[in-house]
């Protein structure tokens, strides 16, 4: 029987959604039966038929045939033949003998006799079906008269099953019809409750009800258990269809709060399919209780007027604002999801109720300029949100406790005598409110640490909000500034990356002189093994020696002031000595030469110096010191960018192959060196390359992958076919193809200028009404101004704008305003306003 | 080595013995020695003249009581030296740091005795040029072309030797004591004058006649041994902690106040002075009555004849008679010693003690006469600290970086800083700078934006009712747009009746900052430099016309103006939206990933990490800002490509738009319905 019911659910499902559509023969609906004998013999055990029994003419049952003839059809949906027994004339039987039974209409089922219907009840469609359906769910739809059957019956199922109670002005009406057609579908799952007593509806409908119209309940009686305590009550909000009773049992039949792990965009619910929205409640991991609770008391609110799902943040990558509390999914296609911060379960609930508002949403035109409107009011509630990521960074981390015991607190009085301590003394120099500089000194504060104990350095640091005399005296303008101090030589300003290691192998590279004089040969070439000096042993830089003869002064100095510009970034070391030249032709070079070796002295390459102004000299050595095919990281990349070429570039998931890094290679020594950069990126070293990739291709492409990408000019980027292998031919005959122009780009370099991220609070609009010798009319008229009209009673309206925002005004504040025109004009309605934003920030005790 | 100066300055014209300086300086009271110490610090050829044996001799006289109501604060719980001269008023500015008054008096409010040690070791310390025993008498003009404001200042001193002088610096202060003439009041005595022995007015009734500083602090010296004390002026008590006038009465000095109020005897009125009369009965007592009655009667008449007010008025206020009456109605400045040639005209209303400049300080009638100290008060007269030292000597310094830039090309004074340095320069001037602070809305620090807007000029305490002659005046260009900086107190919050206390005086948000009552920055943009036109049709009581954008940092109870959120980003914001840029601050991956994926960087990654100077940023604030949402963490990015992508563009910039605060559990909400 359940399998049954079930089928039946699907197929009323389908039924009524096609019913319409579908043509059906009018000869389905009523049966023709030559004689009773014949009906009766063909009666199925189960089954049930409605069979009225006529003479060959009645002329009086004509109407009566006619709707039945028309609600056979009906029937026939819910298993129910209508059958019209042919009474021949002799025929005497209990049917077809009596006049009576000629103006009644029989319900069988199998051959037991339910019911039988005096053909004046049976007055059109609605009646025939509501009331066979009443005679055939007797045990399925209780008839009640009083409260006290409505109490008991609700008592009774408490905790075994839901009930359905409804009220109908009478029996056989279009409403009865549709109660008793869901309750032919949901008898079995809920208890069905009927009644015609006016009293009853105005006993379970909460305001004046109008009992002329139909009331349908479904009281939650399944999860009821306090006896006491009647049953949670829906109530049918729209007029009793089978459709609406059917969703609406629907609606109570599914779970009150989904739990959602998925991309909300794919979550479909019943609601969603019943055309409600679906509202989600977003939660994280150390909310969820609350959020939990919270969900289910909006879903009780809401049930039958929208779903109510619990989205974990925390399964779910949400590309949303952060403090975004609930997400609204309408049913309507390509709507996108609206994410919404409200702050009371009331809005959440108005939001779905507000059916203005969700028709506006659903009117197209009208729709984009509130999305705006809305995207502005967002805009300008989060101008006071920090939206920079460093000084965000700063002030979560403020309450840590930073480890700067190694680090020496300069003031004015012991800036001077401390420098003299050390023979290097590193300074930070900083302001203590300022983000960037908090931020260093926290990568300070790890240098000191690494580099504690190491002989003759000092670190130390000096605020600058403390001793502004000192900072202005050292010229330090900018925070944050680092300077070398070295015992009768000018501080050097630390110019790199703020980064630790960066930082760190700069003091540790300040400690000898750069270039560094090699006084015999063994230096030098212990120099170039990277072994000497002692000091940079562990450090691995490329070293590079200048190597001069006696006679090529000019370039040694050149060499020497490069050196100090140099200083801390790049390992120099010169020699001067009378074997230079056998020094220089090991290398096959004559000085004036740069022997430049790299890992550790295993290659040493030399090269003839040519140009001997300090600047040029400086550019070659950066130049000289860049990979050829380098692994590009974040502190190197802008060595890179400087050379302003494309770049060649290919994201490996991990370390590259060495097919792949012998390719590339040959690729970066061919002819076409010059004209771009090919270099890799590591995405297990450098994950924000993930983000590249995202912004290139809007997913992750499979790896390694080559790239071309246009830094300078254009900003195209090109894809290397995945499909052809990286090899230096193939990758050559790409570019080729590349720079004529076949192959289109897979993404583009925005070109977007860097805007201000959001509006500042316009205070000079703001101040206008309030000093209308502000606005740009030199010579205001009074009435144009649109000075707020509150103004004139201030002192009420600031007393009730106050009240919310701040300490209640007392009598005499508000009193004292009133008596003094001016003052009290001032800026009344931007503290109304201000109430709305109450709660977001509280700088007043 | 002076002496060969001077005789090397020597000059024959016409038969007359004349020394030349370039720069002459009457007075040297705080405003002449701090004018001083500008010129001795620059080079020039200067020299002070002092009628006095000493520096500052009118505090050797004044206040008579000799307590000074400068406030000389010891611990402000700073070490920054610029941010405690905010609560110094009685230092001079100068590099040598002995020279701040908190090493001269441990006093809140020190003895005048100590300014003068003070002023004596200032112009000792430093060395700086006064020639003392010199009273100038008289000053008057010689047209030259060759002079750099086509004269010369011809000054005689009491000896009749002359000096001559290319620019004349009047710093001689307000010395000549306010004198109403009344019939009877010759019966009068002045503050001068008048006894500050407390026993002397024993058992006596005293009449006062002003209402300024000087009258109350007479007031608060004898309040305990006089029977009662009147106190008459025209206009009513002005209290400087309502009007955030320093000028006005101070509350150290208001015990009469608390008397009157309190109907302890003592009592202030409100009545014109002009229309006094006194005169003194048989028993040397002083009546008051009204000039009006003196007129009408037989001048040969005696005394007994004259009616008195409580004849026809019998409950007359004033109708108990006096034994004494002092004037205490201030002073004036001493125009007696200027030739008519120099137009040296005293200022209109209220202003009419000081002579008439302009907001340069420069004197209205001669162009290179520069009025300094308190007698250049009438910029900012009952607004700002112009008249007293901690306001003087900024505008001082002010008017020697205009004469440096006019006379000798060097331009004033400014540090050039790239753009992204914008919000932290003006930042660290708002919180520490204290000319801004002590002469608010008078001095405005000048920003100068480059072409494009990458880089910007700093000019400091800029007197900013030239602002329109600003190119000429500083020799820097302000082609590209200038901000202002100021300080303000909120409009409508200061005066004598205003209520200062009343509820909710203080604004705590940020968007409301506009409506700030206490002191506090506001900055001003303007796309174009204002034009003398504008800066005349400017809103009344506002110091400069209408600008492009205004922007207030929301006033703080602690003047600390460091909160990142409440007052740097909204500063931040601002900025950002005068320039059209995006001023945050990006770590060095954020930079890299632009770099990428933008044609474009935005100034703080490319002033810093293109040029190799990006900010790394520690492990835990890399993380920190993950958390906030504004930095993206890729470390565990899985491969297998079921995140749903970042389809549109720019995603990136909006996670870094978005920001974090925990999801407010709606829980309580919840559980309030509940019941």
């Amino acid at each position: 029987m359940s399998a049954q019911k079930d089928r039946w659910v699907s197929s009323l499902v389908f039924l009524l959604f096609c019913a319409s559509s579908i043509p059906r023969s009018g000869s389905v609906g009523l049966q023709q039966e030559p004689s009773p004998q014949h009906y009766f013999s063909g009666l199925e055990a189960g089954r049930a038929s409605l069979a009225f029994f006529t003479p060959t003419v009645s002329p009086g049952a004509q109407p009566f045939l006619e709707q039945i003839e028309s609600s056979a059809e009906a029937l026939q949906d819910y298993g129910i033949s209508v059958v019209k027994v042919n009474c021949p004339k002799e025929d005497v039987s209990r049917y077809c003998g009596k006049e009576n039974a000629l103006r009644k209409a029989f319900l069988f089922r199998g051959n037991r006799l339910i019911r039988e219907f005096p053909t004046d009840s049976l007055f059109d469609v609605n009646s025939i079906v509501a009331n066979v359906l009443f005679a055939l769910l007797f045990n399925e739809v209780k008839y009640i008269e009083t409260l006290a059957d409505l109490e008991n019956i609700e008592n009774l199922l408490k905790g075994k099953s839901n009930m359905v109670f409804a009220y109908v002005p009478a029996t056989g009406t279009a409403e009865h019809r549709a109660v008793m057609e869901a309750a032919f579908v949901y008898g079995t799952i809920h208890q069905f409750v009927l009644t015609t007593e006016a009293a009853l509806l105005k006993a379970t409908s909460p305001d004046d009800p109008d009992v002329s119209s139909a009331w349908l309940l479904f009281c939650h009686c399944q999860q009821a258990t306090d006896p006491a305590q009647p049953c949670r009550r829906t109530a049918l909000g729209q007029p009793l269809t089978l459709l609406n009773i059917h969703r609406h049992l629907k609606l109570m039949g599914a779970p009150l709060v989904t739990e959602v792990a998925e991309d909300p965009e794919k979550v479909s619910t019943v609601h969603l399919q019943l055309g409600l929205p679906l509202v989600f409640i977003l939660s994280q991991k150390e909310t969820y209780e609350a959020d939990r609770r919270t969900a289910e008391f909006v879903a009780w609110q809401l049930l039958g007027k929208a779903g109510v799902a619990l989205l974990s943040r925390d399964l779910v990558d949400l590309n949303v604002l952060h403090r975004s509390n609930v997400a609204l999914k309408t049913p309507d296609e390509g709507m996108p999801i609206q994410y919404l911060v409200l702050e009371d379960t009331d809005e959440v609930i108005t939001l779905v109720e507000d059916k203005n508002k969700v028709r506006q949403i659903q009117e197209d035109e009208q729709q984009e300029e509130e999305e705006e409107e809305d995207e502005d009011e967002k805009e300008n509630n989060n101008q006071d949100i920090q939206d920079d990521q460093v000084v965000e960074a700063v002030s979560r981390d403020k309450k840590r406790e930073l480890p700067l015991e190694q680090v020496l607190v300069l003031t004015e009085e012991n800036f001077h005598s401390s420098l003299l301590e050390a023979a290097r003394t590193v300074v930070l120099f900083y302001a203590s409110w300022e983000a960037v500089s908090l931020a260093v000194l926290r990568s300070y504060s790890e240098v000191a640490s690494h580099l504690k104990g190491t002989p003759g350095l000092l670190l130390s640091r000096v605020n600058c909000w403390d001793w502004p005399g000192l900072c202005s005296q050292e010229n330090v303008t900018q925070f944050p500034t680092i300077r070398i101090y070295k015992e009768g030589q000018q501080s050097v300003t630390y110019d790199g990356m703020w980064g630790t290691e960066e930082l760190s192998s700069f003091i540790l590279l300040s400690r000898v002189s750069c270039p560094l004089k090699l006084a015999t040969m063994d230096e030098a070439e212990g120099y170039l093994r990277g072994e000497f000096p002692s000091e940079l042993s562990s450090h691995h830089h490329t070293s590079l020696l200048g190597v001069f003869s006696t006679t090529t002064n000019e370039a040694r100095e050149a060499f020497e002031e490069a050196g100090n510009i140099l200083s801390g970034h790049v390992r120099m070391g010169m020699y001067f000595e009378d074997d230079a030249l056998a020094l220089s032709r090991k290398y096959s070079v004559s000085p004036p030469a740069l022997l430049l070796a790299r890992s550790g002295g295993r290659s040493v390459e030399g090269i003839a110096l040519s140009k001997h102004s300090v600047q040029d000299m400086v550019q070659m050595i950066r130049y000289e010191l860049l990979d050829i095919f380098p692994e590009i990281t974040v502190p190197n990349l802008p060595q890179y960018l400087q050379l302003r070429k494309p770049f060649l570039i290919l994201f490996s998931a991990g370390d590259i192959s060495q097919m792949e890094s012998k390719e590339m290679l040959m690729l970066a020594k061919g002819g076409a060196q010059k004209a771009f950069v090919a270099c890799w990126l590591n995405l297990k070293k450098t994950p924000v390359g993930h983000g590249i990739l995202r912004k290139y291709f809007s997913t992750t492409p499979s790896l390694p992958v080559l790239l071309w990408v246009n830094l300078h000019a254009g900003g195209q980027v090109f894809k290397f076919p995945p499909e052809q292998s990286i090899t230096e031919m193939n990758v050559l005959s790409w570019l080729e193809r590349l720079q004529a122009g076949l192959e289109i780009p897979s993404s583009t370099l925005s070109e977007e200028d860097w805007k201000p991220p959001l509006p500042a609070y316009d205070f000079l609009q703001m101040m206008e009404p309030s000093v209308p010798e502000l606005s740009p009319n030199t010579s205001p008229h009074p009435g144009d101004t649109p000075v707020p009209h509150p103004a004139k009673s201030p002192g009420g309206d600031t007393a009730g704008g106050d009240t919310a925002t701040r300490e209640e005004p007392s009598q005499e504040s508000t009193a004292e305003e009133v008596g003094s025109p001016g003052r009290d004009l001032r800026g009344t309605a931007p503290r109304l306003a201000a109430r709305d934003k109450q709660g977001k920030r509280h700088i007043e005790l | 080595l002076g002496l060969a100066l001077y005789a090397g300055s020597l000059c024959a014209v016409s038969g007359a013995t004349f020394l030349y300086h370039d720069y002459c300086v009457i007075g040297a009271g705080p405003a002449g020695l701090q004018a001083a110490y500008f010129l001795q610090q620059a080079g020039r050829d200067y020299v002070v003249f002092e009628r006095s044996h000493a520096p500052g001799s009118f505090f050797a006289l004044y206040p008579r009581h000799r307590k000074l109501i400068s406030i000389n604060k010891q611990y402000t719980g700073k070490s920054n030296s610029e941010f405690n001269l905010r609560h110094d008023w009685n230092s001079l500015l100068s590099h040598d740091r002995r020279l701040l008054f908190r090493h001269y008096s441990h006093d809140f409010f020190p003895s005048a005795d100590t300014m003068v040690r003070y002023l004596e070791d200032f112009a000792s310390l430093l060395k700086l040029r006064v020639q003392y025993n010199v009273a100038i008498i008289h000053v008057t003009l010689e047209k030259n072309e060759q002079a750099w404001n086509g004269h010369y200042f011809l000054l005689t001193d009491q000896d009749r030797k002359n000096y001559k002088c290319s620019s004349l610096l009047v710093a001689a202060g307000m010395w000549v004591p306010n004198v109403v003439n009344f019939p009877g009041s010759e019966y009068v005595e002045g503050y001068e004058t008048v006894s500050i022995n407390p026993e002397d007015f024993a058992g006596q009734t005293v009449l006062i006649l002003g209402r300024g500083n000087s009258a109350f602090e007479t007031a608060e010296n004898i309040l305990g041994v006089t029977n009662f004390i009147h106190m008459v002026s025209r206009s009513r008590v002005r209290l400087s902690w309502a009007t955030h006038y320093v000028g006005d009465l101070r509350a150290i000095n208001n015990g009469l106040l608390d008397t009157y109020q309190l109907k302890s005897l003592d009592g202030l009125l409100e009545g014109d002075l002009e229309d006094l009369a006194i005169i003194k009965d048989k028993k040397g007592k002083l009546h008051i009555t009204l000039r009006f009655y003196l007129e009408n009667r037989n001048v040969s008449a005696g005394i007994d004849s004259i009616t008195l007010p409580q004849d026809e008025l019998d409950n007359f206020a004033t109708r108990a008679p006096y034994d004494r009456v002092i004037r205490c109605l201030g002073w004036k400045f001493d125009f007696s010693i200027y030739n008519r040639s120099l137009r040296m005209m005293p200022g209109k209303g209220n202003i009419k003690k000081y002579p008439q400049i302009k907001p340069s300080y420069e004197s209205r009638g001669t162009r290179g006469l520069f009025i300094l100290g308190t007698a250049s008060h009438s910029v900012d007269f009952r607004k700002s600290a112009g008249g007293f030292i901690h306001g003087f000597r900024y505008t001082t310094r002010a008017v020697h970086r205009l004469l440096e830039n006019r006379h000798h090309g060097v331009p004033w004074p400014a540090t050039v800083y790239p753009i992204t340095q914008l919000t932290n320069s003006i930042i660290k001037r708002v919180n520490e700078a204290s000319g801004l602070y002590q002469m608010f809305g008078v001095l405005a620090d000048i920003i100068l934006l480059r072409e494009n807007a990458t880089a910007f000029e700093y000019l400091e305490e800029y007197p900013i009712g030239v602002l329109a002659e600003l190119e000429m005046q500083t020799g820097r260009k302000a082609q590209n747009g200038l901000f202002v900086i100021i300080m303000e107190y909120g409009r409508n919050f200061s005066g004598a009746d205003k209520d200062v206390f009343y509820y909710n005086r203080a604004v705590g948000e940020a968007q409301h900052a506009w409506q700030s009552n206490f002191l506090h920055p506001v900055i001003y943009y303007y796309k174009h430099l204002p034009t003398e036109r504008e800066m005349k049709l400017r809103p009344p009581d506002w110091p400069l016309p209408r600008p492009d954008a205004i922007h207030h940092i929301v006033e703080d109870f602690l003047t600390d103006w460091t909160a990142p959120n409440a007052h740097i980003l909204p500063l931040r914001r601002f900025l950002e939206n005068c320039l059209s840029t995006d001023l945050r601050n990006f770590f060095a991956e954020s930079c890299f990933l632009f770099a990428f994926t933008h044609q474009k960087l935005p100034p703080f990654c490319q002033q810093g990490y293109l040029r190799m100077q990006g900010l790394v940023g520690s492990q835990e604030l890399r993380h920190h800002a993950v958390q906030a949402g504004l930095l993206q963490d890729y470390t565990h990015t899985d491969f297998s490509g079921d995140r749903p992508p970042d389809s549109h563009d720019g995603s990136q910039e909006q996670l870094m738009r978005d920001h974090a605060i925990p999801v407010r559990p709606l829980q309580h909400l919840v559980n309030a319905k509940d019941e």
